[in-house]
């Protein structure tokens, strides 16, 4: 009986799920148009990427209900994320370090 | 235990400091099966940005040119190869079907049993359409264009490997949550969560915020597709 009670549910109105929808129809068709209209360099790159974010917060914040939820469930989250996105900094450094080897020593030649 | 008032509660970093050295339940106001979902949906992040951590080091540091994705992923529409139309079209299905998902917990919610039950089947149809054209998107791959895990006529040999691991993982995740949806779907409408019917194998009463763990795994499946549209195909 306890049990029950421990645990509130909240609907919402449907309006925020449908503007939220619409949002992400309007959000994916514009990072198809980026290569649609085939940007390249640095403008698509960050427009692929503030879309991307965009839909990503967007699903989890609404759909995924993480806005109205504590912040004790939000940091067990995020914080693990925040840790991926430090790991993704170091793999690109890794990364460019590899390809410069690789470069080095497959077209210039060692030893 | 005496009713917990979340409202009464202080809200924001304090209320997380509270909620954590209360000496109780940590996630207050969260059913356990909600948290033990969340908790599975981030080591399942892991799993993923694992495979795209790695993909990222390998594309950035390949020598040879790595396949330009808008044209290996282009469809031939009337003699015309228009670029990545096929994942397009996905995308817009797997939103669609969050979209119905989204609507199906709030019916859930409500404790709407038709509503709920309908929005969760028309979710597994469109997951259902997703895999189908994902199936057809690997056929042309292996069998039309030749592309294997070790080599494919389009450039980098790496390619395939990563094509068929992140997307193989990723259409794995929404056949399983197609087959959940279907085995819902049916639970709902014979109205085990009104009744509070025990489950076949957890023999545990059923409720109306299993819908809700539910659409949180399969808001998640279409998380991680915007990072895999976004890294894979749009790149």
């Amino acid at each position: 009986m306890a049990e029950a009670k421990k645990e509130q549910t909240t609907t919402h109105k449907i309006g925020i799920y449908l503007w939220i929808w619409g949002l992400l129809f309007v959000l994916s068709f514009f990072s198809y148009m980026v290569d649609w209209y085939n940007f390249q360099g640095l403008l698509r790159w960050s427009l692929i990427l503030f879309f991307m974010f965009l839909k990503a917060g967007l699903i989890m914040a609404f759909f995924m209900h993480l806005f109205w939820e504590r912040y004790a469930l939000v940091n067990v989250l995020l914080w693990p994320m925040t840790a991926i996105a430090c790991f993704v900094g170091l793999m690109v450094a890794e990364g460019q370090y590899t390809v410069f080897s690789r470069l080095f020593y497959f077209f210039v030649g060692g030893a | 235990m005496s009713d917990l008032n979340l409202d009464k509660l202080p809200g924001g970093f304090k209320g997380m400091s509270e909620d954590i050295g209360s000496d109780q339940t940590t996630f207050k106001g969260v059913n356990w099966g909600k948290a033990m979902m969340w908790i599975f949906l981030l080591s399942d992040t892991f799993v993923f940005s694992c495979f795209l951590i790695a993909y990222m080091k390998v594309r950035a540091s390949v020598v040879e040119p790595w396949p330009y994705p808008s044209e290996v992923f282009a469809l031939e529409m009337m003699g015309v190869p228009v670029p990545l139309l096929l994942i397009a079209i996905m995308t817009f299905v797997l939103i669609t079907s969050s979209g119905t998902m989204a609507l199906a917990v709030k019916y859930g919610y409500e404790k709407n049993r038709k509503m709920c039950g309908w929005f969760v089947l028309l979710t597994a149809i469109g997951g259902l359409t997703f895999v189908g054209m994902q199936a057809f998107e690997w056929s042309k791959l292996i069998f039309h264009d030749g592309v294997r895990p070790w080599a494919n006529p389009f450039g980098a040999e790496q390619f395939g490997a990563f094509f068929f691991m992140i997307t193989g993982f990723h259409g794995t995740h929404v056949s399983i949550g197609v087959i959940f949806l279907f085995i819902f779907a049916r639970k709902v409408f014979r109205g085990d969560f009104d009744t509070g019917r025990r489950g076949y194998f957890t023999t545990m009463k059923s409720d109306y915020v299993a819908i809700e763990i539910l659409g949180l795994y399969w808001h998640f499946v279409d998380l991680v597709w915007v990072f895999i549209f976004a890294f894979f195909y749009l790149w």
